[in-house]
């Protein structure tokens, strides 16, 4: 693969790299499919999800309810294009919550290394680690009122440490690299150096890292909307029609069946397109590979 | 071979285990399963149905009580003479009783207990029902006699209550936590947010119950109750929550499903000092938005009766009013459009019980289609009991009201309805004071007719008693005339 060396445009090289990868493609394949099916259901879906026909439940898919329909009569398909984008929609602004808190603390610690802004930014990240996120998710929920903003700020809170010490990390073997030396001879400050040269320098990592990040904040919105505390009816949401489907499980297994799918090749896309990242981006694997 | 030999042992230890069982004796011991769990264990302190559900009958007896079939029969008072003019009724006591605690149980109990609950400061949710009474005399330890200010048909009826149950002054304190009655079940534990035990009265004076102990096990989520009842965890749920299971459940041998009714009038609770609420027009309307045979399908798979009013449809004087708030959205939004009514967003507050659940989620849609947003809070019951019960804080709640001919709520004051009227107020004032009983009809049919006409709530459905019980235990209520889970005459056949 000698010709990927000449190639001028390195975006256009790390993308051939990454098609190469047969996990990356199929994480990629469902990762889009889903995302597509978010999209799609903010200008049409099949049937009004918040529309009930009592008349028509349980009913098993066909060519009018192609996933069929649930026990209010609602068309499955329209609900898990709906349910996508609120999962979607949950797990990004989290992430996002996590990346925007958790980076610039983690650079903050790493210029400040061993200093008493590094001790509290990290103390109090183990702090927030060491609790279990969902325990505490059901606490903030509960306390707050299950809405899916509650939902957000609960799963975003616990983003923030996990990018905040993955920066950290990150960042503190490359303040010992030359090219760090040389900014500070040139007499960039910490904050200049950790914008313009360190941050760049991880952003690989921090994608790998948020796709994860994401494909569990998808996980823990299923979980906290099957307890009843996430997103709030009518809004469709995989986690609750996965609770309502429970009790019909023997006889409209479709019900459980389709939301659980949808679930697990979401979650599953993430992951396999975060593994194909990461092997794109670690330099060393590149290497074994071209 | 490793997989075969591991079936194989454990064919064999399944084998043993069920070659085991038809050796042993009858079992002795209950857990039945409620949605709700009580608030506390004094049924005279308190209006919440699982309170009567766990100690009626059980734990504590009135000088009447009901029977399965809702009629009174003589509890404590053995038996009773009333004078010719209605005034007076004597009771004869038993003599013998204890209650747990050891004290004996006399006329004076009766005295105590009747006289704390019409008190100034009695705690009592139906103080009202012995407003009639102006004496209460212990003549002598077996007898009591009780005088009324006026003659009451009813009178026997509200002493069989669970609010008139008899406490002794030694222990009607702290009933709440740990009640004290004279029935054939002592309290044990009450573990909060879990079950409540009670075992049998060894020193109990009537006939001897055949359970040694009864366990209240509960359990809300339907999900739950169900995966409970399959794995046999709970050996009854008479009002199981989860009737799309009904059928799959009554195919299983284990198991028999008797479906049945109650007295619970499933109501769409309204506020209505809650502006716009306060206008009729916006409560009709939300009553001409309501499709109850959705409901009734969709929340509870066909289970259920729908209603008109506030009454009880086998009941002899309910009057069909269901034409008067038919399902007709067209006429919603009209209304909606002369009461000046837009953009309504109403709080929207669900216990959990499966027909407020699922119930709630439907109205909302229908609701939503004639234009009054909604806004659902799911709460637990406790919750429920304070912000929506105690706080009114709310617009708009489902609820089922399981107390017998309980149309009285819409006098009482200060009920978390909020709603006052003089019409219906005069009303039941005189079907208080009547005892002719085609008067009293009349009466009942014309209060029936005021709240329906002013819209009270939502009047929705007959809530019917589900009831899974192991198909080994007989004596279990088939019907709930009453709020109660009567124990005393379950037992398990072999």
């Amino acid at each position: 693969m000698s010709n990927l060396a000449t190639n001028d445009d390195p975006r256009d090289n790390l993308f051939l790299v990454a098609m190469k990868s047969p996990s990356f493609v199929i994480g990629l394949i469902l990762t889009l499919m889903f995302s597509t099916g978010a999209v799609v259901s903010f200008f049409w879906t099949p049937f009004d999800v918040t529309v009930l026909d009592i008349a028509n439940k349980l009913k098993g898919p066909s060519d009018i309810h192609w996933f069929g329909t649930d026990h209010f009569g609602r068309d499955m398909f329209s609900m898990i294009l709906v349910g996508a984008r609120t999962s979607i929609a949950v797990a990004f602004i989290a992430v996002g919550i996590g990346m925007v808190i958790g980076v610039p603390l983690g650079l903050a610690a790493a210029a400040k290394t061993g200093s008493m802004i590094d001790e509290l930014i990290m103390r109090t990240n183990d702090l927030v680690l060491a609790f279990p996120a969902l325990l505490i998710a059901i606490l903030i929920t509960a306390v707050y009122g299950a809405s899916a903003t509650n939902a957000i700020i609960a799963i975003g809170i616990f983003n923030i440490p996990v990018f905040a010490r993955l920066t950290r990390g990150a960042a503190l073997s490359l303040w010992t690299r030359e090219f760090v030396l040389a900014a500070r001879v040139a007499g960039k400050g910490a904050t200049r150096i950790s914008v313009e040269h360190i941050l760049p320098n991880i952003l690989n990592l921090l994608i790998v890292q948020s796709t994860i990040q994401f494909s569990l904040g998808i996980l823990a919105e299923a979980g906290l909307s099957y307890v009843g505390l996430g997103v709030q009816p009518p809004l469709p949401s995989w986690g609750r029609m996965l609770a309502d489907a429970q009790t019909m499980i023997s006889f409209a297994p479709h019900m459980a069946l389709l939301p659980g799918m949808a679930i697990i090749l979401t979650v599953l896309g993430l992951n396999l397109m975060g593994d194909g990242l990461r092997d794109v981006f670690d330099p060393k694997l590149r290497r074994n590979r071209t | 071979m490793r997989k075969p030999s591991f079936l194989v042992a454990l064919g064999t230890a399944l084998l043993l285990a069920s070659s085991l069982t038809p050796a042993m004796a009858a079992q002795t011991d209950i857990t039945v399963g409620m949605v709700l769990e009580p608030p506390n264990l004094d049924p005279t302190a308190g209006a919440a149905a699982a309170i009567d559900e766990v100690v009626y009958s059980n734990l504590f007896e009135g000088l009447m009580r009901f029977d399965s079939t809702g009629a009174v029969i003589a509890g404590l008072a053995r038996s009773w003479d009333i004078s010719d003019d209605g005034l007076v009724y004597t009771f004869h006591l038993p003599s013998g009783v204890t209650f747990h605690d050891g004290t004996t149980f006399d006329s004076e109990d009766v005295k105590f207990s009747l006289d704390r609950a019409r008190a100034e400061d009695s705690t009592n949710a139906k103080k009202n029902i012995f407003e009639g009474i102006d004496t209460v005399e212990a003549i002598d330890p077996t007898t009591v006699r009780i005088t009324l200010s006026a003659p009451d048909g009813l009178f026997l009826w509200q002493m069989a209550k669970g609010d008139a149950v008899i406490v002794a002054p030694e222990s009607a304190a702290d009933n709440a936590t740990n009640p004290i009655g004279t029935g054939p079940f002592k309290f044990v534990d009450w573990v909060q947010g879990d079950r409540v035990e009670l075992a049998k009265y060894d020193g109990y004076w009537g006939d001897a119950v055949a359970l040694d102990s009864v366990t209240f096990k509960f359990i809300s989520d339907p999900t739950a109750a169900f995966a409970a009842m399959m794995a046999q965890d709970v050996d009854a749920f008479p009002n199981f929550p989860a009737p799309e299971t009904l059928a799959q459940l009554d195919a299983d041998p284990r198991f028999a499903v008797v479906v049945g009714a109650t007295e619970g009038e499933t109501i769409l609770s309204t506020n209505n000092q809650s502006p716009p609420l306060d206008d009729v027009r916006v409560r009709e309307a939300i009553a001409h938005a309501i499709d109850r045979q959705a409901i009734i399908d969709g929340a509870m798979f066909g289970y259920g009766t729908p209603i008109g009013t506030h009454f009880n449809p086998s009941n002899p004087d309910y009057i069909d009013l269901k034409a008067q708030s038919n399902y007709d959205p067209e006429k919603s939004i009209a209304l909606l459009a002369e009461a000046g009514v837009t953009d309504l967003v109403l709080q929207f507050k669900l216990p959990p019980p499966t027909y407020a659940r699922r119930g709630g989620e439907i109205i909302a849609a229908q609701l939503r289609a004639v234009g009054i947003e909604t806004e659902i809070t799911n709460l637990e019951w406790a919750q429920w009991l304070d912000e929506v019960y105690k706080q009114k804080d709310y617009d708009l709640s489902i609820v089922s009201h399981t107390e017998p001919f309980d149309i009285g709520i819409y006098v009482r004051d200060n009920y978390y309805f909020n709603y006052s009227s003089d019409a219906m107020e005069a009303i039941m004032t005189e079907l208080n004071n009547t005892t002719d009983p085609a008067a009293r009809t009349a009466l009942v049919h014309k209060a029936q007719q005021q709240i329906a006409d002013d819209y009270v709530n939502g009047f929705l459905f007959q809530l019917a008693k589900t009831g899974v019980a192991n198909s080994k235990i007989n004596g279990l209520w088939e019907n709930s005339p009453t709020q109660a889970n009567d124990m005393t005459g379950v037992s398990w056949s072999d």
